[in-house]
């Protein structure tokens, strides 16, 4: 592979993958906070206030970094990826400028003013910013999922003189099937990280003994809301996912299972190291039949190996799809288990008394982090080696005028700059979660 | 069509500019303006509520550029690619100095943001100039529509192009004072007091310099670019521009002598629209012109996106405007008047 190439596809990925870090929270957290200042309103009860209010410190920084790193996202189009902006700006251009028009501006306008306007609102127009900030991130997720969408399923494009393609459907793009399933997936996986983090921090504070009612009230929301979303995210959201992939893009469901040769009834492997070099699987523990019938229902479907498929046409690094696709269900897998044990404890009225549970909650932090990234990563691997899956191949997109040793200066560049933004991130919001959802007083300006 | 995108592509740059313009300026002005925590304190909650929103017109407005000319987003980007990769980095130090300085009420840890935030808004002023004047005086396009300009070459205006030369510098200057100018302004009208004082007495400081410094980009431009009359001649409605742009001049001086702060920063905002359209009605149709050889130049024709999706997008362009404009006359309505330091947010 050509040395730009690689440097290319780096840059974008290591920018990508720490900007997805904060947006995951930021969506997630939005509907929490949502929640708890119904609560507040509800109830009339100022815990709750507090609870939003510290939830919303959480949020702000991390609001931050999620813009900053966001931004480079948008450049990056043109900045390293000029052919594939000239192929297919025509088409994706719409969803992006969208984005812009439709939820940055209502997002960055309405957090100044839920996060600065509490005194000079009434609590009822301080609800309503809440639920704007909400809506605001939850589109902005949508269209760029649509966007990205595109790039897995094209749909609703022809082809011009010039060789691009052009809009033909706005609906198609806008409706994208692929779109969906994608954007329910990723939306309840956002919920995922808001929720195990918000029970994270509470058990923290039940363990430590300071703040209490607020630990509480933590602990509650999050695992509420983790045990509803895990259970969406395998079924309906999960199951939609792979059975676009499987109809779609049959080729990546195929390294992503590591499934070399085409077979009836194919099994599902739960543990094993795929082996590229001999096409096997090392090791395997493996359910026979299971795989043909979560893709087609029937026990004995056929399911089409790798061998089905033209090499050139296999996703390029195929240990690390399949690593990361079996990581991202593993956890999910977990998450249920974790979040169910929790809703039964605090249905018996036992969870805030059971330590170990709150032990396990406090250290669940950083998995869907870690799923959601895997999630992305298999997304991303799969589609390789198309850029525009089966319209325009990766090696073609990448900006020719821009060498390696640039980009690699700039890749070095924002590897530094996120070195230092992360460790200010986990500082600051470090001392938030110190200082506690009580005092009143900070921040700001 | 493509005519009515260059002129939507074209406000929405110009709002961007006159939004995230004053508080750029005012962060030029920070360090020096602004003495002592409380009057620093002052100017970050006067741009606090608002800024993130400013820059969001910097997004939208590429946005924009990306659907409706997709050529040219990809061909400049990555031929502006070194400078456009600095302008990230110094917005993201920007953003850090504005939101995490107040995060801790420490000397040293306040110190080293108020550095960062004012250093990376001048920088950025000078930035968003240059990059200006690389538009206006025309980049070495190739015949596929590409090119990569170094940082710098020998300085001259030729076909051996680098980012910086004598004229992008001087247009770079240009927009640092302009923006210091317009930052000024704003910080007069949301301020009381010493502070206010001392920003309207920058304001009027560099009120000279700036008409020496229009005077002389624009004798610059009409010398190495002498086509740009051509649009000017042939329509004279273009004859509005330079009476927007004195106008403007006239009006900040004199309000900014007899202390209306409010008619001083509509002037500054004026000015900068007049000079930016004049730039763009100069341009047209040309969108980025080669120093190399004219017919490759991008213009509207050759790098717009498709008919259908132009035509397409007009409709949700204008829902979105309309709701984005509501939005932020509420948002200004709503932090309107001068700061108080009492009414703190989280
Ligand atoms: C908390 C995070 C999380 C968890 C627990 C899961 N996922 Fe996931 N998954 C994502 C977070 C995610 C994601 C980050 O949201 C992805 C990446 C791209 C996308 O749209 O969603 C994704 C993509 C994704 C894809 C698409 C891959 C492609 O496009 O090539 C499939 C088939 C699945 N998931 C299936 C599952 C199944 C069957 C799970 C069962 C446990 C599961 N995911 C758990
Ligand atoms: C929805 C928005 C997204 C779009 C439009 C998008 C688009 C792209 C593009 C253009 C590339 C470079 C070309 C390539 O290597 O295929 C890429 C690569 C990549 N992206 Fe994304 N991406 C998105 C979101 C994400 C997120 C959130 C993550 C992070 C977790 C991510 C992870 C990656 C990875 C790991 C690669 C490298 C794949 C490889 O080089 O083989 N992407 N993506
Ligand atoms: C490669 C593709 C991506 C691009 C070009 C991109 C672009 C951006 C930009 C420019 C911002 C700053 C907006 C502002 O100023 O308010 C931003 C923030 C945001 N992005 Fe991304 N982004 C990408 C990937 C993603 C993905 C995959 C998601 C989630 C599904 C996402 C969700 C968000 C959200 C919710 C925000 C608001 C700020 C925050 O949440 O912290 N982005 N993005």
């Amino acid at each position: 592979m050509d040395s730009a190439l690689i440097v290319h596809r780096l840059h974008f990925a290591f920018t990508a993958t720490f900007h997805y870090l904060f947006p995951q929270l930021t969506m997630g957290l939005a509907p929490l906070i949502v929640i708890l200042k119904t609560l507040a309103l509800r109830r009339n009860d100022e815990t709750y206030n507090q609870a939003a209010r510290f939830w919303a410190r959480i949020f702000g920084i991390n609001f931050v970094l999620g813009v900053v790193t966001g931004i480079p996202m948008e450049f990056q189009f043109g900045t390293n990826w000029s052919h594939f902006s000239r192929f297919a700006g025509g088409v994706i251009g719409q969803t992006l400028a969208m984005e812009g028009m439709f939820a940055f501006f209502l997002e960055s306008a309405f957090l100044g003013l839920f996060l600065y306007g509490e005194k000079r609102l009434s609590p009822r127009m301080h609800w309503w910013s809440a639920v704007a900030v909400f809506l605001g991130s939850w589109i902005s997720g949508y269209f760029i999922i649509a966007t990205n969408a595109w790039m897995q399923y094209p749909v609703g494009y022809e082809r011009a003189a010039d060789g691009s393609v052009q809009l033909s459907s706005f609906w198609a793009l806008v409706l994208n099937p692929w779109a969906w399933w994608q954007y329910a997936h990723n939306m309840s996986g956002s919920v995922i990280t808001g929720a195990f983090v918000m029970a994270s921090i509470g058990a923290f504070y039940l363990l430590w003994g300071k703040y209490v009612d607020h630990g509480r009230i933590f602990v509650k929301t999050g695992v509420i809301a983790g045990c509803i979303f895990s259970i969406l995210q395998v079924f309906p959201t999960g199951d939609g996912q792979g059975k676009m992939v499987a109809r779609h893009q049959p080729a990546t469901l195929a390294a992503m299972e590591a499934l070399f040769t085409s077979q009836p009834g194919a099994p599902l492997i739960i543990i094993g190291q795929p082996n590229a070099e001999e096409k096997t699987i090392d090791n395997p523990l493996y359910v026979p039949k299971m795989l043909s019938m979560l893709t087609y229902r029937r026990w004995e479907a056929r399911v089409q190996g790798l061998d089905s498929f033209p090499q050139e046409d296999w996703p390029t690094n195929i240990p690390l799809l399949y690593y990361s696709y079996h990581i991202m269900v593993g956890l999910g897998t977990i998450f249920i288990a974790i979040s169910v044990v929790a809703v039964l404890l605090l249905w018996r009225n036992k969870l805030f008394q059971a330590r170990w549970m709150l032990w396990i909650l406090l250290l669940c932090l950083p998995f869907p982090y870690i799923a959601n990234t895997a999630g992305w990563m298999t997304a991303e691997l799969g589609r390789q080696p198309w850029l525009v899956y089966g319209l325009m191949r990766t090696l073609d997109g990448y900006s020719k005028t821009v060498s390696a040793g640039n980009g690699m200066f700039t890749l070095l560049g924002f590897m530094g700059i996120y070195l230092v933004l992360g460790i200010l991130f986990l500082f600051l919001v470090r001392r938030e979660i110190e200082r506690g959802p009580v005092s009143e007083a900070g921040g700001g300006h | 069509m493509e005519t009515l995108w260059f002129c939507i592509v074209a406000v929405m740059v110009a709002a961007y500019v006159v939004l995230d313009g004053f508080d750029l300026g005012a962060g030029v002005i920070y360090l020096f303006a602004a003495k002592g925590t409380p009057e620093r304190r002052m100017i970050l909650r006067a741009i606090g509520p608002v800024w993130d929103g400013n820059e969001v017109w910097l997004l939208a407005a590429g946005g924009t550029l990306y659907f409706a000319f997709p050529q040219l987003y990809a061909s400049s980007f990555s031929g502006f690619y070194l400078p456009l990769m600095m302008v990230l980095w110094l917005l993201m130090l920007r953003a850090i100095g504005i939101e995490f300085r107040t995060h801790m009420e420490n000397p040293v840890w306040q110190g080293f943001f108020d550095v960062v935030f004012s250093v990376s808004s001048a920088l950025l002023a000078i930035f968003f100039g240059a990059a200006l004047g690389n538009v206006i005086r025309g980049v070495p396009l190739r015949a596929d529509g590409y090119f990569f300009e170094p940082l710098w070459t020998d300085f001259r205006v030729g076909t051996n192009n680098g980012i910086l030369d004598w004229y992008t510098v001087l247009a770079g200057v240009v927009a640092l004072v302009t923006l210091t100018a317009h930052g000024a302004l704003y910080v007069a009208v949301k301020t009381e007091n010493e502070l206010n004082r001392r920003a309207r007495r920058t304001a009027l400081a560099l009120w000279p310099v700036q008409v020496l410094l229009t005077v002389l980009s624009l004798a610059a431009t009409c010398w190495i670019r002498p086509q740009v009359l051509d649009n000017y001649r042939e329509h004279s409605i273009g004859m509005l521009v330079p009476l927007v742009v004195t106008g403007s001049l006239i009006v900040m001086f004199w309000a900014g002598r007899k202390g209306l702060e409010k008619a001083a920063f509509l002037g500054s905002c004026f000015y900068i629209v007049g000079m930016l359209v004049g730039a763009a009605f100069a341009l047209y149709p040309v969108v980025l012109p080669a120093s190399t050889d004219p017919s490759y130049s991008l213009t509207i024709y050759n790098s717009a996106a498709g008919r259908h999706g132009l035509i397409v997008g007009l409709s949700w362009w204008i829902i979105g405007i309309v709701l984005t404009l509501g939005y932020f006359v509420f948002i200004y309505r709503m932090f309107r008047g001068k700061v108080k330091l009492e009414d703190a947010g989280y």
